[in-house]
């Protein structure tokens, strides 16, 4: 069984210009051990699907569709229920470290916290299992750090305190939301080694959000591609790397700086902006940006369909030739 | 911490020499002056009780007279309350007023933070909107305006409580008073503490707080309120000032026998010295209680350091 199961998930928020509408309708399961890497531009909304199905969604955002964790419809739960797996058998890793940690509470509170919630440990067995794990998410000094406030640690620290508090219960599931972006290439380079060794050792289904290639290449090993809202492609990630089927991927790729290409290529921006969530152009939603895109992309929607096994795409588009 | 205790405690010293220069020369500016009665003294007997005052010596001679005094703690007598000295006048009105001050205080500390906590957790809600509105009213209504509107109401109309006076200090005498000082602050406290819960409750310490699964009255008391509480901290200092000059209208009106009622009746008699001993009595507090704000603030926010 996945251990987390979205099926026909849509997310909207009302504004005071009308409703957005932030995901439109996604699929997506993920299996023990398995690391998905969900990828796209701001705005395509792999943040808010994994917000709904913590509970996190802003006060104006709704949610339609299903969300099974481990089997239970968990979409719609009051926090009440929801807090029984939080942070517990679920739980999530944040963009920017400097601002996730409570500012006038120590390292040691904010970690032994999750364990006396959710596993009833006393004071000390918790702060035993905490200097534990920051051990784990190698932190020199444990003990020194668990009496420190957030603002004595630098932002790497931080973001490893981040991680040993999201897997002090052992969750069945990890997301981490771009968990390097707001981190020096030296320290995401550190922090990405250790989810790796992390993921491996202690089994845990993690997903990847993320806009970074180079860190989903190095982590996941199944891809998802969203744009506004949909899945545009899907697939291991050998060949999401080295076959992509839908031109937006393609565009991702060719924006990428690759060291086993250098100098070959220049690197290429994908033309136009994200859309307005608003306003939808009709048909395909890449197409004003897409260099493929002939009468049909305007007239249908393409659906996300098989093309091999484990691989799927929703483009008109047959091949990927250049149109003269 | 203590070394910058001790600094801000030095640096009241020159403060209150300007604020003690000021307050002297400028009492001595209004006419009249502390034994003009209707019916006037034979100018001999006048000459003779000024003389005893040393009122008629230059003006600088008094003032310098009087800072020595103060250097040694002496206020001197007072004029009009005579076999009294100004600080035994204080020492019998400090308690009586403190009891009023901190009793206002800690109700306006205590219900504007919780009014403005509970509004903020229901933004836009009928409640929210039910206690800004209220708040608007007690920020927009001076307290010479709350007090014998309230005295009015409770004590003669409704017949519940004394309209004034302070037969004994008890909770009857003290209800209404302390009602009228606190509620100006009640509201701004709530007003202040709705809109930073508001924020803090957007910020991303509290979305990791919410992922973590802790019950929501945990992730709101012991996550949010604290940080929401910085800038009720900051306006402490200005409160505390506030209720203190708030006080002297207040004990007036109610006929309350605290420093605030010594201050007007003194302004009032010209009693010279016990005006001045009110002035540098307040000013100290004013002080001591802002360096106590600020030394709070670093106890809530551990990035706050004072070197």
């Amino acid at each position: 069984m996945a251990v987390i199961d979205i099926r026909n998930l849509e997310v909207g928020f009302d504004t005071p210009e009308g409703k957005v509408q932030a995901v439109n309708g996604i699929n997506l399961s993920v299996d023990r051990g398995e690391c998905i890497g969900i990828v796209g531009e701001s705005g395509s909304g792999k943040s808010q699907t994994f917000m709904a199905a913590m509970g996190l969604l802003a006060r104006n955002g709704t949610a339609r569709g299903e969300i099974l964790f481990q089997g239970e419809q968990i979409l719609g739960l009051g926090s009440r229920a929801l807090n029984r797996i939080r942070g517990n058998a679920m739980s999530m890793i944040f963009q920017d470290p400097m601002t996730a940690l409570t500012p006038h509470l120590r390292i040691g509170d904010q970690l032994t916290e999750v364990l006396t919630t959710h596993k009833g440990l006393g004071k000390r067995a918790a702060a035993a299992r905490a200097v534990a794990m920051l051990e784990q998410v190698r932190i020199p000094e444990p003990a020194r750090r668990m009496r420190q406030y957030p603002h004595e640690l630098s932002g790497g620290m931080r973001q490893r305190v981040m991680i040993a508090m999201a897997l002090l219960c052992e969750p069945e599931l990890l997301i981490a939301d771009e968990p390097t972006t707001a981190l020096d290439v030296t320290v995401q380079a550190q922090v990405l080694s250790l989810m790796r060794d992390l993921k491996d050792r202690l089994n845990t289904a993690l997903v990847l959000i993320t806009h970074d290639l180079g860190v989903v290449a190095g982590l996941a090993d199944r891809v998802m591609v969203m744009y506004a809202g949909l899945v545009v492609e899907e697939g291991p990630v050998e060949t999401i790397f080295t076959d992509p089927r839908h031109p937006y991927t393609q565009g991702l790729l060719n924006s990428m700086p690759r060291i086993d290409r250098a100098g070959e290529e220049r690197l290429t921006a994908i033309p136009g902006q994200p859309p307005n969530l608003q306003r939808l152009p009709s048909g395909c939603a890449f197409r004003p940006r897409c260099a493929y895109a002939f009468e049909r992309c305007e007239q249908e929607r393409p659906e996300l369909e098989d093309i091999a096994p484990g691989r799927r795409k929703a483009c008109h588009r047959e091949r990927l030739e250049a149109v003269s | 911490m203590g070394s910058y205790a001790l600094r801000r405690l030095i640096g009241v010293v020159p403060t209150l020499l300007v604020i003690i220069t000021v307050a002297f020369f400028m009492i001595r500016v209004a006419p009249g002056g502390p034994f003009d009665i209707e019916r006037t003294l034979p100018p001999e007997i006048e000459a003779n009780i000024k003389a005893a005052y040393d009122l008629d010596k230059p003006l600088v001679v008094q003032y310098i007279k009087y800072l020595g005094g103060v250097l040694t703690g002496d206020f001197g007598p007072s004029y009009k309350y005579k076999d009294f000295t100004v600080a035994e006048l204080i020492g019998a009105g400090f308690p009586v007023s403190l009891k009023l001050g901190a009793s206002a205080m800690l109700i306006a500390l205590v219900l504007g933070v919780t009014l403005g906590t509970v509004a903020a957790l229901r933004q836009n809600s009928a409640l929210d909107y039910a206690v800004m509105t209220v708040a608007m009213t007690g920020i927009a209504l001076p307290n010479f305006v709350i007090a014998p509107l309230l005295a009015l109401v409770f004590g003669i109309y409704l017949s519940l409580l004394p309209v004034a006076g302070w037969s004994d200090g008890g909770m009857a005498d003290m209800v209404l008073p302390v009602t009228a000082m606190a509620l100006p602050y009640i509201a701004y406290i709530a007003r202040l503490t709705r809109g930073s819960m508001i924020e803090v409750l957007r910020s991303n310490f509290i979305r990791t707080a919410r992922a973590k699964g802790l019950p929501e009255h945990r992730v709101v008391t012991k996550h949010a309120l604290r940080a929401a509480l910085l800038p009720v901290v900051s306006f402490l200092g200005p409160a505390t000032a506030g209720i203190i000059t708030g006080s002297v209208v207040i004990e007036q009106i109610f006929q309350v026998p605290g420093i605030g009622r010594y201050f007007v009746q003194g302004a009032l008699n010209r009693d010279y010295t016990l005006v001045m001993g009110v002035v540098i009595f307040y000013a100290t507090l004013i002080m001591v209680l802002n360096l106590v704000v600020d030394l709070l603030y670093a106890v809530l926010d551990p990035r706050v350091r004072y070197k």
